[in-house]
């Protein structure tokens, strides 16, 4: 983690009140360092609308990032020229420190949701599309083969024989970046977008705030992931099949 | 467990009644059954089949000087199996996959009945035309039934008749029908490949592609899926390539065979015996193996072949009968059955002593072949046992006649045009139980 002066630019641009009052609930919770449960059990509810919060900043970005990225790979998948180059860009843009990919787009798009959410979005976008297209890629060329021998168009290989095939990758692909969106929507409030984060922030001496506002992002990355396993395991009944 | 069960072509002919009625097709061609064939009972459905013929087909892969295929021309007449073998990388793939357009050709036309594919949308005709290969051709996402309807969904087929269609198929090929929800992971190797043949029915094609159908399976159940097939096709009737590189399946399976070298050359197209007899040339003749004469005892049954006669007698009978009997018999020993007639032993000469037959044996009545043996399995069981002799049995197990190793050379010196092809074989025994 950088020096928090080094965000200084960023900084400037955040609201007055950005560390809020919770800096001062430090001295409601003096003992063991800081850390009491009793406090956050009895302060849990002023993190219900930064949950909210997160939870849009997360889903909002993964299923954009799934359109995106899905669409990408299957462009790619058509015509093999543009793998390439997708996957350079793609890449190029998950390497992007998240405080410098948010003040090139302050300027252009402001403060606010939309532009955490690009944000988020353009990380999402290499998890997915390289799984969608290891996944397409995987597909055994013998499938191909007798769908093509059978009729099936290349429209329909690819909704019904490639793309089913390819779905546990997919869905893999996106259980990564639905845990790893959870993390990096911690830096949403340089965007104003709020989120988690934005507390753990306000009052990053506070270990009671720190760590109720951590607790609360590993619990929505779990149920996040689960819940996209849950989804695999309902498109996918195949995959338990057991052999006989 | 399922795969002991038969083709359900030998368990009677009402079910298959309605099966093929399920696509009604615009010229429904009538096939005239081989000479050899029983009369079909009248209530058989008149089967479809296409004619398939290629006239020059040539394929040049871009960048290659060599033609993969190259000029190739031969008739498949309706309701034959054509079976293209030769050595890996000769070119039947190429060839089998010029016929769906799956690969273009470069020269020469290739007619079903008598239409050119080159006039056909490539999906609307491999709709028309089943499509198998190595039993990793199943989707592993759709369940058996799930596979099987993909071809009848293409085509629109409504519910209702998709699902009656697949039922028939798995019966068809002996699978239960709750097999029809399971996934291809769950079954078996010889279970899949019967998936496989439905599937490539679902359709009712006319005319069926199959590459190495049975090259994933082990050496048993391959000679039974095999056999099955064979059956199948008696009943079923379609025109069917069929690729393989193994020349004993070739020679098993082919009414006639297309004997590809290198280059996609045709080499020889002639019948399983006609090959075996008379090969065009030393690479036909190195290729078929220079035990071809062994080869072609597996083209015919002991039930085609000339049998000695043996004089039968029953315990109790005049012995004065049975030495006239023995006058007429290819073979001085009498042999004595039961009262069903099925065989007992070879009667001694002092149970003729007295004035009627006694049951004094002299050697045991093994080894007993039966009819539907093919020559070369009986061959083996006369070396095997002493006598070089051996009574023949029918299906119930009565004495039929007697095969000698004498009878087999005899048949060895027969014709190729006599000897029946593997369908017109397989139709006989089907028509027979
Ligand atoms: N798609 C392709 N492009 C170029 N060459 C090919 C292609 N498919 C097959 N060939 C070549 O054509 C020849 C015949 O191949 P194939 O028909 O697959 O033979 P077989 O099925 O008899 O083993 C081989 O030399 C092979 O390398
Ligand atoms: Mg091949």
């Amino acid at each position: 983690m950088m020096p928090l002066a080094s965000y200084a630019p960023a900084l400037a641009q955040l609201d007055d009140n950005f560390f809020g009052d919770r800096r001062n609930a430090v001295n409601e919770c003096p003992g063991n360092n800081g850390l009491c449960p009793g406090w956050i059990f009895d302060n849990i509810d002023q993190y219900l609308s930064p949950l909210w919060e997160h939870v849009l900043l997360s889903i909002v970005p993964l299923v954009l990032g799934f359109l995106v990225a899905t669409t990408l790979a299957l462009l790619a998948h058509r015509y093999k020229f543009l793998g390439t180059g997708f996957l350079a860009i793609v890449s190029a843009l998950f390497t992007i420190p998240s405080i410098a990919f948010y003040l090139i787009l302050l300027n252009v798009t402001g403060r606010g949701f939309a532009t955490a959410v690009i944000v988020l979005t353009a990380y999402t976008l290499v998890l997915i599309y390289r799984n969608v297209q290891t996944g397409l890629e995987e597909v055994p060329r013998e499938m191909v083969d007798v769908a093509e021998g059978m009729g099936l168009t290349r429209r329909q290989i690819l909704f019904r024989v490639e793309l089913p095939m390819a779905l546990p990758t997919i869905f893999a692909g996106l259980r990564i970046a639905a845990s790893s969106t959870v993390g990096i929507a911690g830096f949403a409030f340089f965007a104003g977008a709020g989120g988690l984060g934005q507390e753990i922030f306000a009052a990053p001496t506070f270990r009671g705030n720190v760590v109720a506002a951590s607790v609360l992002m590993i619990l929505l990355a779990t149920v996040l992931e689960l819940a996209v396993l849950a989804v695999q395991r309902s498109f996918t009944p195949w995959e338990r099949a057991v052999s006989t | 467990m399922a795969e002991s069960l038969p083709w359900p072509g030998r368990m009677g002919q009402s079910r298959h009644l309605h099966i093929f009625d399920a696509a009604p097709r615009a010229e429904l061609r009538e096939v005239t059954a081989p000479q050899t064939a029983p009369s079909p009972d009248v209530a058989r459905p008149r089967p479809q089949a296409a004619t398939l013929e290629l006239r020059s087909a040539t394929k040049r892969y871009p960048g290659q000087d060599e033609a993969a295929v190259d000029g190739l021309s031969l008739t498949v007449p309706a309701g034959e199996i054509c079976v293209l073998v030769g050595p890996s990388g000769c070119g039947k793939t190429t060839a089998m996959r010029m016929v769906n357009r799956m690969i273009e050709i470069t020269e020469g036309d290739i007619l079903l009945d008598d239409r050119s594919v080159r006039d056909r949308a490539p999906a609307e005709l491999r709709r028309e035309i089943g499509y198998a290969i190595q039993q990793i051709g199943l989707f592993p996402h759709l369940t058996v039934a799930a596979n099987v309807a993909v071809v009848p969904r293409l085509l629109g087929w409504d519910r209702d008749r998709i699902d009656a269609r697949v039922r028939e198929l798995l019966q068809l090929v002996s699978l239960d029908e709750g097999t029809g929800e399971r996934y291809p992971a769950q079954l078996s190797g010889g279970q899949r490949q019967r998936v496989g043949v439905a599937r490539a029915l679902a359709a009712d094609p006319p005319l069926m592609l199959m590459d190495e159908p049975f090259g994933a399976i082990d050496p048993i159940n391959r000679e039974r899926l095999q056999n099955e097939f064979l059956r199948l096709q008696a009943e079923i009737r379609k025109t069917i390539v069929f690729v393989t590189h193994d020349i004993d399946e070739a020679i098993k399976m082919g009414d006639k065979i297309a004997i590809l070298q290198e280059g996609g050359i045709l080499a020889q197209f002639a019948s399983p015996a006609e090959l075996l007899m008379y090969p065009a040339s030393p690479f036909v003749e190195d290729f078929v193996g220079s035990d071809r004469a062994l080869k072609r005892l597996a083209l015919q049954r002991v039930r085609d072949i000339d049998l000695w006669k043996a004089a039968v007698v029953r315990a109790g009978e005049p012995v004065a009968d049975v030495r006239k009997k023995l006058e007429d018999a290819d073979l001085d020993i009498p042999l004595l059955v039961d009262d069903h007639g099925r065989p007992k032993g070879w009667l001694s000469e002092r149970g003729m002593t007295g004035e009627r037959v006694r049951e004094e044996l002299r050697s045991p009545a093994d080894p007993i072949v039966e009819l539907d043996d093919i020559l070369r399995d009986a061959l083996s069981d006369l070396l095997g046992s002493d006598t070089r002799y051996g009574p023949v049995v029918d299906a119930d197990g009565r004495v039929a006649g007697v095969l000698s190793m004498e009878a087999l050379s005899h048949a060895l010196s027969v014709p190729a045009e006599h000897i029946p092809t593997p369908s017109e074989l397989a139709a006989a025994t089907d028509g027979d139980e």
